[in-house]
């Protein structure tokens, strides 16, 4: 089985990362926001496993689960915030929630 | 036999009536207060009794109380012949003045709200200080007691707080008394490099030893002490200012107890002086400076306790004056007589002004012999008794401490003698002008004095007639400080007696035969009466030579300068620059998530970047 190159691998991973940060940066509506950071947290676990293939080693494996984990809480507490947000504020534009601000 | 227990007494009166004397009814607060002096007299009595003949020293140690190498300072109490003499008179005369003060403090109302109890935990206090002070067997202890006196003293001068002429003199006598102190700790400082220890007896003994010039720099740093203290010159000028506190302050502190540490200190230390003649000259020549230069002012005051205060002063010049010419015994006999008999006018000043209901000019009195009989008859024991008249109390130690002096260096008798006729001249022309002639005042009925304020009155008489006889002073020490082989002089003593009596005669031909008489020698002599009347202008010499340029130089080079300037600017500096980055960096925080986002990224780029110029991660 010819294998795929790594750096095949470790492009994707920077496209999606890329994408996630610009989703992140640009986009308004703030579950698309939530879901640019889910981007980014699995294009950098598509690294860690690729280089825990590469190197025959079980660490990046470990660190994929352990994001994935955190992910999975992070996606539940940051949902709750953004219903939240929602029921208070009847508006999910990033822009209009800076009462952090003064 | 618990020395302690003699300072500790009127500690715990302070104690108790400090903590609670608000609480407590006046009777309470007496029981306190006065309660515990007396049995402080009653445990020196019994222990003074019970050490037998105190040829020796009697020393006892409680703990150590600064150990620092070989250096070794304990808390240790001391009894010898001096310190029973210094004890007897503190606390006996100390107890006179306690119940005195029942009578006259009991109007004591008003702006004052408890000022009552205050007054009386403030002259316990006091007393424990003092009997710490004559008691301490080193240099230490007995500092601890002198700056405790000096704290009581600016206390009770200030007592009526809300009259700032009281602060300000209670402020002049605490300052003055610090530069004082300031040579006292430099003495302290150099007997501890000269002879490594405090204490009296290693220091006493050691003394004959040391090299001379040691000796005279630590007499005379001491002396700076005992200026401060005892009011002599140059220091003298925050004594009659602490008139300002009550009579019985004036009495107790300013006259019989305090004001006489710096000759007790100097007896004390009369081993280095023996050895340091220079220093001892020194001591001969302020006191008899003082003795005659603040008997010359006493003569034109007009308030009647500013006179006794610059009598005071002149007395305690003439302490110096024995204890400068190798006379102590006659020094501390003069001041123990003195004790008796200026306390004596002290408390009978205090008697007429409360006649007068605070009346204290004397061209306000007059003709009070017949309103206030028992007054006049005990102030006039005191005043036969410093003017040195036989066979009164004052009459044995002043011609003791003048006998000495004319030994010593004749100019000093003569000088001294001079001033014994001007004391009798001021005492009696303020008993003339308080007592005789048509009364000037204005209250309508001047009234005796309760009993409570007439008994220490008569006890102190009984003592100012008779103290000379009663208590041989200089016998009594002369196992410490032999008495000198001098051949009595008939006509040394009866010079100085004759000067006396000249010096009555004179105020009563000024002040009762011929009233006009003064008035119109003052007019003839203005210029002279000016200067003496303003007390030589010493307070404004110093206010224009000390004072306004310390103050001066204070506001202008140490606040403006170096306190605003330097200490404030860094201060305020550092805060407002503070201020102005956080102004800045306050941008930042928009508010904004997106920009918050770009921050995030262009952190993260710049690590990268930075890991990369740096070489990579390995």
């Amino acid at each position: 089985m010819s294998a795929v190159p790594i750096s095949w691998y470790l492009t994707l991973s920077a496209v999606i990362f890329a994408l996630g940060v610009a989703g992140f940066l640009f986009r308004h509506n703030i579950i698309t926001v939530f879901m640019s950071i889910e981007l980014m947290l699995n294009a950098v676990n598509l690294s860690f496993v690729t280089f825990s293939y590469q190197l025959k080693q079980v660490n990046g494996h470990l660190f994929t689960f352990f994001v994935m984990v955190v992910a999975a809480a992070e996606a539940a507490v940051g949902l709750a915030i953004i219903l939240t947000v929602f029921k208070n504020r009847s508006t999910l534009n990033i822009d209009d929630i800076d009462s952090m601000k003064n | 036999m618990q020395l302690w227990l003699i300072p500790l007494l009127p500690f715990a009166g302070f104690l108790i009536n400090g903590l609670f004397g608000r609480r407590f009814s006046k009777g309470v607060v007496n029981v306190f207060a006065i309660g515990s002096v007396v049995l402080s007299f009653a445990w020196v009595l019994k222990t003074i009794l019970g050490l037998g003949d105190l040829t020796s020293a009697h020393v006892e140690h409680y703990f150590t109380w600064i150990q620092s190498g070989t250096f070794n300072i304990g808390c240790d109490f001391a009894v010898d012949r001096l310190t029973a003499v210094m004890l007897l008179v503190v606390t006996g005369v100390g107890s006179l003045i306690h119940i005195y003060a029942i009578g006259y403090m009991a109007h004591e109302h008003g702006p004052h709200h408890g000022g009552y109890y205050r007054f009386f935990a403030y002259l316990n206090l006091f007393m424990f200080f003092m009997l710490v002070l004559v008691l301490g067997a080193n240099f230490l202890v007995l500092f601890v007691g002198w700056e405790g006196v000096g704290l009581c003293s600016y206390l009770l001068i200030g007592f009526y707080f809300d009259k700032k002429f009281a602060t300000d003199a209670g402020n002049k006598a605490f300052i003055v008394n610090r530069i004082g102190d300031f040579g006292f700790a430099l003495a302290m400082f150099y007997i501890v490099k000269t002879f490594g220890s405090l204490d009296f007896a290693t220091v006493f003994q050691k003394a004959p030893t040391a090299p001379e010039s040691a000796l005279t720099l630590i007499g005379l740093l001491l002396m700076v002490g005992a200026a401060g203290k005892s009011a002599q010159i140059p220091l003298y000028v925050w004594l009659p200012d602490a008139m300002a506190g009550p009579t019985p302050v004036s009495a107790l502190i300013h006259a019989a107890t305090m004001v006489t540490a710096g000759v007790y200190m100097t007896a004390r230390s009369f081993a280095i002086y023996s050895h340091a003649p220079a220093a001892l000259d020194v001591i001969a020549i302020i006191g008899v400076a003082t003795a005659f230069f603040a008997a010359t002012i006493g003569i034109a005051q007009n308030d009647i306790k500013k006179v006794f205060a610059y009598s005071t002063v002149s007395q305690l010049g003439y302490m110096f004056l024995g204890v400068g010419s190798h006379a102590v015994s006659a020094g501390i006999y003069h001041l123990v007589t003195h004790a008796f008999f200026k306390a004596l006018l002290f408390l009978g000043s205090g008697s007429v002004i409360h006649a007068l209901s605070g009346e204290q000019d004397l061209r306000q009195m007059g003709g009070l012999r017949s309103k206030i009989p028992w007054t006049f008859w005990t102030m006039m024991c005191a005043a036969v008794a410093i003017s040195g008249i036989p066979p009164f109390a004052g009459f044995f130690s002043k011609d003791a401490i003048l006998v000495a002096a004319y030994a010593h260096a004749p100019w000093m008798y003569w000088l001294g003698t001079l001033t014994a006729g001007i004391t009798a001249f001021y005492v009696f022309r303020a008993m003339f002008m308080a007592f005789f002639g048509d009364y000037r005042g204005h209250e309508h009925h001047p009234h005796e004095s309760p009993p409570v304020m007439m008994i220490p009155l008569v006890i102190l008489a009984a003592l100012s007639l008779a103290g000379g006889y009663l208590f041989k002073v200089p016998q009594f020490l002369a196992p410490m400080f032999p008495l000198a082989e001098a051949p009595e002089n008939f006509t040394l003593v009866a010079v100085s007696v004759g000067a006396g009596v000249a010096g009555i005669l004179l105020a009563y031909v000024m002040y009762v035969a011929q009233p006009g008489m003064a008035d119109s020698l003052a007019s003839g002599m203005k210029g002279l009466y000016t200067l003496v009347y303003n007390k030589y202008f010493v307070d404004e010499i110093y206010d224009a030579t000390v004072v306004n340029p310390l103050v001066g130089g204070s506001r202008i080079l140490l606040w403006r300068f170096a306190d605003v300037g330097i200490i404030d600017g860094i201060a305020n500096g550092i805060g407002s620059r503070a201020r102005d980055i956080g102004g800045i960096l306050r941008r930042l925080q928009s508010g904004n998530i997106r920009s918050y986002a770009a921050w995030v990224l262009f952190g993260g780029v710049l690590v990268i970047v930075a890991m990369g110029m740096a070489g990579g991660v390995r």
